[in-house]
């Protein structure tokens, strides 16, 4: 019965309570292990039942190959219509090489490459975007220094922002950085005009 | 006791009548309703507003027998754990039955009020064309009907004063359901359309805010942008509840500043709203109505960073009613504690479900907020982490509380100092706060925290309980103890048959008992249903054996059971067993 799914879920890390616990150590306090009464179905028992599915949905289980952080049917306890609107939030956070600080943006606020190099252009005041030769470029007016916007994705690799289309970019871009040109060697987008922009 | 009857029976019926008349609540009448049988006769034939808590306790024949003259009528349906994805889809709660049976008897409705139903399109439209005197339809938590529906009830009803859409699941055809509003439609005083997805026709919009003079509650979608908004406040200055749509645009813009500006004159709202998709950068021009809400909800703009919000809270020194995100976190919440002197009511909704790691709030912002906010008597608080000294702190600071939900995003965290379980805490909670009705509890919690509320949550009415106990004793504490328990829910505890059949009279004192993945089995509930006929014992049987009987010992995965009056219901879906 329920025992069966503790042992299914050894391998699935319940990444949830391990990540409380590192991040939310106190002076003297936890550290040990969240202790689960043993008699009772515990909370990370349960996580791999898909329990009360619509009864449109296939009936059974998590079907993620490789959850992130394993999911409890309605927990936390928040309206479908409350989390359907909540959907809609992409925090990346972006850095200005030279700059002291990182901003955060919300990447579900744009719906276009045109809109992001404006944020850029809002965020961080000295930038503006420039067109030179039909391609926008960002530049730092006062001592003419270029940017190239760059993002990290899914797999941990850097990015020339532009390439694919906006959505998908949206789904893998972890976090961005505008990058001086004179350091985005082999980044760089090429300049012959044959290719045009790619930013649009 | 003779001489009281024969003192009361001299009272002619119409004085007994203007006497009620001064009973709005449900409660009071009800009360009344029981003294005796004149009383019982004047009250119904003179009670105009009904409220039924759960749609299947009774039917639209006995509503009508009982109260011919019934104009506004609430009606709830399915369970509340149904908001959390709980409740199989089709299970139930439809309001067709109700507005064919009033239409077919001559009903005069006006209003109507329904909670977690659904509802079509040809409900809807039954309802504009059969009653001539409709004025309110509210809808919270509903689904089935699209904006084709809603395009009904704009052409016909033709005293239309509110139409008023919370949170439901609306399927936007994109038609043109604003424009139905005929010209002569000028009564509108209440519109909320935020929860629809599409667009607006914005022209119809603004003509119909600019002819309907009474308009003083506009809540818009997040399809209208901001120079609408600022075109539409400009023609209803008399709004005292305005829920924006989007609110994004360049701050530096024409639009921004004139937005400012009409906000300065409109010195009448109160309640604000909206945000759905917002540019933080736009919103220093609602300061100017901050001094004057007393309702401020921002729980559905997670784009807003906490120093933005605390900024615009800063102005809010009369908010009596604060609904936010986590992201505010416990120093914004330390502020919303020594600005909101007036604060009633809290709500602080999760922004990250999936744990990707953003801060949320702890135990230090609910101890500010109790601290700094002596009015507040309604909490429902999304937390990383608790303390059983919090919550100790927290029912010293505000005894007063009337609804009390914590909800740890972990469902079964200990407390983050001692690793003990929380029922001192929550056991502290429930001593304090004697006039507690509503209490949703988690964290690490032991059947000792059930002794606590058994004992001292004498006004309990409605508790849910998911992920705690240790044993039967948990859930029989609760039953024996709370003598006004109304509403219990529960979810993933260890309790099993004993608990369930202890005492079965006690359900029919309440109005229904929710379990899932507990310990109850199909045996038991089947022994509960044959003990007592006033109850509909309903075990849901998703995708297990269809056919013939289950084996008694078969432990029941959900089983819903209510008191009623009208016996099996006859909508039931096939994976609703009745018992």
């Amino acid at each position: 019965m329920s025992m069966d799914t503790g042992n299914d879920l050894q391998g699935l890390e319940y990444s949830g309570s391990l990540k409380t616990e590192l991040t939310l150590a106190l002076p003297g306090g936890g550290g040990a292990e969240t202790p689960t009464s043993g008699s009772k179905r515990g909370f990370s028992e349960t996580v791999d039942l898909n329990l009360g599915t619509r009864s449109d949905d296939e009936a059974s289980v998590v079907t993620q190959t490789h959850p992130p952080k394993a999911q409890v049917v309605g927990w936390p306890p928040v309206r479908s219509y409350r989390r359907s609107m909540m959907k809609s939030c992409k925090f990346v956070k972006v850095a200005v090489d030279g700059a002291p600080y990182l901003r955060k943006l919300d990447l579900e606020t744009y719906s276009s490459y045109q809109e992001l190099l404006s944020a850029f252009e809002d965020m961080f005041t000295c930038l503006t975007i420039c067109d030179v030769m039909n391609e926008k470029k960002i530049m730092d007016s006062a001592n003419g220094t270029e940017y190239v916007p760059t993002y990290e994705d899914k797999d941990g690799d850097w990015m020339l922002v532009g390439d694919v289309p906006w959505k998908m970019f949206v789904e893998s871009c972890k976090r961005l950085r505008l990058m001086k040109s004179s350091e985005a060697m082999g980044l760089a987008p090429k300049t012959s005009s044959s290719k045009g922009s790619s930013i649009n | 006791m003779c001489l009281f009857q024969s003192i009361m029976n001299y009272f002619p019926e119409e004085v007994l009548e203007h006497v009620f008349d001064f009973l709005t609540s449900h409660r009071d009448r009800n009360a009344v309703s029981l003294v005796c049988k004149s009383w019982y006769s004047v009250e119904r034939c003179s009670r105009e507003k009904v409220f039924i808590g759960n749609c299947y306790a009774v039917n639209p024949e006995r509503l009508i027998a009982r109260f011919p003259r019934v104009r506004s009528l609430t009606l709830k349906g399915k369970p509340h754990f149904a908001d959390f994805n709980l409740v199989p889809h089709d299970w139930g709660g439809y309001v067709y039955p109700w507005i064919e049976a009033m239409a077919k008897n001559g009903i005069n409705l006006e209003e109507l009020r329904l909670k977690r139903m659904v509802v079509s399109d040809e409900s809807l439209e039954l309802l504009a064309k059969s009653f001539p005197n409709f004025k309110s339809l509210v809808l919270v938590s509903c689904e089935g009907f699209t904006t084709d529906g809603l395009a009904a009830i704009a052409s016909n009803c033709r005293y239309l004063r509110e139409l008023d859409l919370q949170e439901n699941e609306v399927d936007d055809r994109k038609g043109q359901w604003l424009s139905c509003f005929p010209d002569s439609c000028t009564s509108l005083v209440s519109l909320n359309f935020t929860c629809l997805k599409g667009e607006v026709n914005v022209a119809a919009l603004e003509r119909l805010v600019a002819r309907c003079r009474n308009l003083k509650s506009l809540r818009l979608n997040h399809a209208v942008p901001l120079d609408v908004l600022q075109k539409i406040l400009a023609q209803a200055p008399q709004l005292t509840d305005l829920g924006t749509g989007s609110f994004i645009s360049d701050p530096d813009s024409e639009t921004c500043a004139k937005l400012k500006n009409i906000m300065k004159k409109s010195k009448s709202i109160r309640t604000l709203s909206g945000f759905l998709d917002v540019n933080p950068r736009c919103l220093p021009a609602v300061y100017p109505v901050c001094t004057n809400l007393t309702s401020l909800n921002l729980s559905y703009a997670p784009g807003i960073y906490s120093t933005e919000l605390t900024k615009l809270i800063c102005h809010c020194e009369k908010l009596e009613r604060l609904w936010i995100l986590d992201t505010i976190g416990d120093k914004g919440l330390g502020v919303v504690a020594s600005t909101c002197k007036e604060l009633q009511e809290l709500r602080v909704f999760p922004s990250d479900f999936y744990g990707v790691g953003n801060a949320a709030v702890t135990e230090e912002g609910l101890v500010a907020i109790s601290a700094g906010c002596p009015k507040l008597n309604s909490i429902l608080y999304f937390c990383q982490q608790m303390t059983n000294a919090a919550l100790i702190t927290v029912a010293k600071n505000c005894p007063n509380f009337i609804r009390f939900r914590l909800c740890t995003l972990d469902a079964t965290v200990p407390d983050a100092v001692t690793n003990l379980p929380l029922d001192e805490g929550f056991g502290a909670i429930v001593q304090s706060c004697k006039g507690l009705k509503r209490l949703s509890i988690s964290g690490l919690l032991t059947d000792q925290v059930f002794l606590y509320i058994g004992m001292y949550a004498e006004q309990l009415e409605m508790l849910s309980i998911a992920f705690a106990g240790d044993s039967d004793k948990g859930m029989l504490y609760v039953l024996n103890g709370c003598k006004k328990l109304k509403k219990l829910e529960i979810r993933d505890c260890p309790f099993g048959n004993a608990a369930l059949l202890a005492d079965v009279g006690k359900y029919e004192t309440m109005r229904s008992l929710w379990m899932s993945s507990c310990e109850v089995t199909f045996g038991a509930c089947k022994t509960l249903a044959e003990k007592m006929p006033r109850l509909n014992v309903e075990v849901f049987n998703e995708g297990e054996q269809i056919d013939g009987s289950p084996d008694g010992r078969h432990r029941v995965e959900k089983m819903y059971l209510y008191r009623t009056l009208v016996g099996p219901r006859s909508d039931a879906p096939d994976f609703v067993w009745t018992l």
